[in-house]
């Protein structure tokens, strides 16, 4: 089984730089969890495949489907609890 | 249970200057936040009225003092507070996992942007519902967007988003704007930008993501139809602020804004409580007025915990 959280980010978005600190600590903390970070900007291809239309985007993939979805800045417990899905 | 003299909902600028004055008084302090520190203004790229910084960024601006904050040895936690309650030697504030005690509490819970409450905008929310026009809109190219209000939130995002667009949509209840004439003004010259008075949404509409809105008449403008569809790709809504005040209506006394009811010293209804920033009942809302409602706010709670 793999879990897979990823993260659409933009570098002129405010609320994507106050998570990027939280996202590295994540990584830290559970370097079981397969962590790909998405510029929308180079690769939005990949943010109209998910849907996202609105940043910072968190998205948990489990076995490559869709389990869990959050917009906005969310602290570190609430994506611990978004891959527990 | 962990206890402090002062606990401080909200990891806002309000709140965070309330830490560093508090801290500045000797005396042991929490922060409480829920989501990230800075609050609302993390999303503004270019600040021009902050004294003594020209063009600072909000994402600049709150990292500054947030470093001050921790280095003068206050404590920020990032869990939302659910309740604070009264006890007897000060007060209890209970968090989703924790439980912890004050000498006195400051409520520096702020605002965030009001929802139309339609069934479907949750749904819809990051797939074509958004509420800040400057993070998203550039998901928009070549799109067509309605802009839901009429004050100056609404007119600044209609502006912004006509230069990104293919069409703009303004979507108001009345008649007339309550924003500034000079942006009313200035939309007028915007060949991509329509006006569309007197109607209310009354469902957002769309597969996986949005693609329109249904308008029904608000009532208020003469001779509208009942009713209109307008096929887009993203809705903005920009109707107002809420403060999120909404978990403390038994301790403080809340006007029917749910602002709390506290003058310039910040004084509450429920004594040892304390309110700063935007969340407070002022006519200024804006990041000087919330530090200053910081600076006040701690003082009366380092003076309540002392007694
Ligand atoms: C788009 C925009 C642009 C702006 N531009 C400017 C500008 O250029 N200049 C200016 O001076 N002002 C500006 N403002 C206004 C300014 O941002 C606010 O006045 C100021 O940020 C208010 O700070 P605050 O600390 O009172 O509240 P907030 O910034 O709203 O912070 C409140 C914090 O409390 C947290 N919180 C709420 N409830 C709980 C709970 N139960 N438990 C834990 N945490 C909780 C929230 O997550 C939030 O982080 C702007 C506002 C917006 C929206």
């Amino acid at each position: 089984m793999s879990v897979e959280l990823i993260d659409f980010y933009a570098d002129w978005c405010g609320p994507c730089q106050m998570m990027k600190p939280v996202v590295a600590e994540l990584e830290k903390v559970h370097p079981e969890i397969k962590v790909t970070s998405v510029n929308i900007d180079e690769e939005d291809e990949l943010a109209e495949k998910y849907g996202v239309s609105s940043i910072p985007c968190f998205v948990v993939l489990r076995d490559g489907k869709e389990v869990a979805r959050e917009v906005g800045v969310v602290p570190l417990k609430k994506l611990e609890k978004m891959l527990e899905k | 249970m962990k206890h402090y003299d002062v606990i401080v909902v909200g990891g806002g600028i309000a709140g965070m200057t309330a830490a560093i004055y508090v801290r500045r008084a000797n005396k042991t302090v929490l922060v409480l936040e829920g989501r990230t520190y800075g609050g609302q203004i993390i999303n503004t790229l270019n600040i021009e009225n902050w004294p003594g910084d020209m063009g600072v960024s909000g994402v600049d601006l709150v990292q500054k003092i947030y470093q001050q904050m921790t280095e003068l040895g206050a404590k920020m936690e990032f869990e939302t507070v659910t309740a604070v309650e009264r006890s007897d030697n000060g007060f209890m504030v209970k968090t989703e996992d924790e439980t912890y005690t004050a000498g006195a509490v400051i409520l520096a819970v702020g605002a965030e942007d009001k929802k139309l409450g339609l069934a479907s905008e949750e749904k819809f929310t990051g797939r074509g519902v958004s509420y800040c026009a400057t993070c998203d809109g550039a998901f928009y190219k070549g799109k067509k967007v309605a802009v839901i209000g009429g004050g100056n939130t609404a007119l600044y995002d209609a502006l912004y988003l006509a230069d990104i667009v293919e069409k703009v949509y303004l979507v108001h209840r009345r008649s007339e704007f309550r924003g500034d004439a000079v942006l009313v003004e200035r939309l007028c010259g915007k060949s991509n930008v329509e006006f569309v008075l007197g109607y209310v949404p009354e469902e957002i509409v769309g597969g996986k993501k949005v693609s329109g809105v249904r308008l029904v008449s608000s009532g208020k403008v003469a001779d509208v139809k009942d009713g209109m569809d307008l096929d887009i790709d993203g809705v903005f809504v920009a109707i107002g602020k809420l403060p999120m005040t909404g978990g403390f209506a038994g301790l403080v006394e809340l006007d029917t804004g749910g602002y709390i009811k506290a003058a310039e010293d910040c004084v509450t209804s429920c004594p040892g409580v304390f309110a700063a920033g935007d969340c407070r009942v002022k006519d200024m809302r804006q990041l000087v007025t919330a530090a200053a409602d910081g600076a006040v706010a701690a003082d009366k709670a380092v003076n309540y915990s002392n007694n």
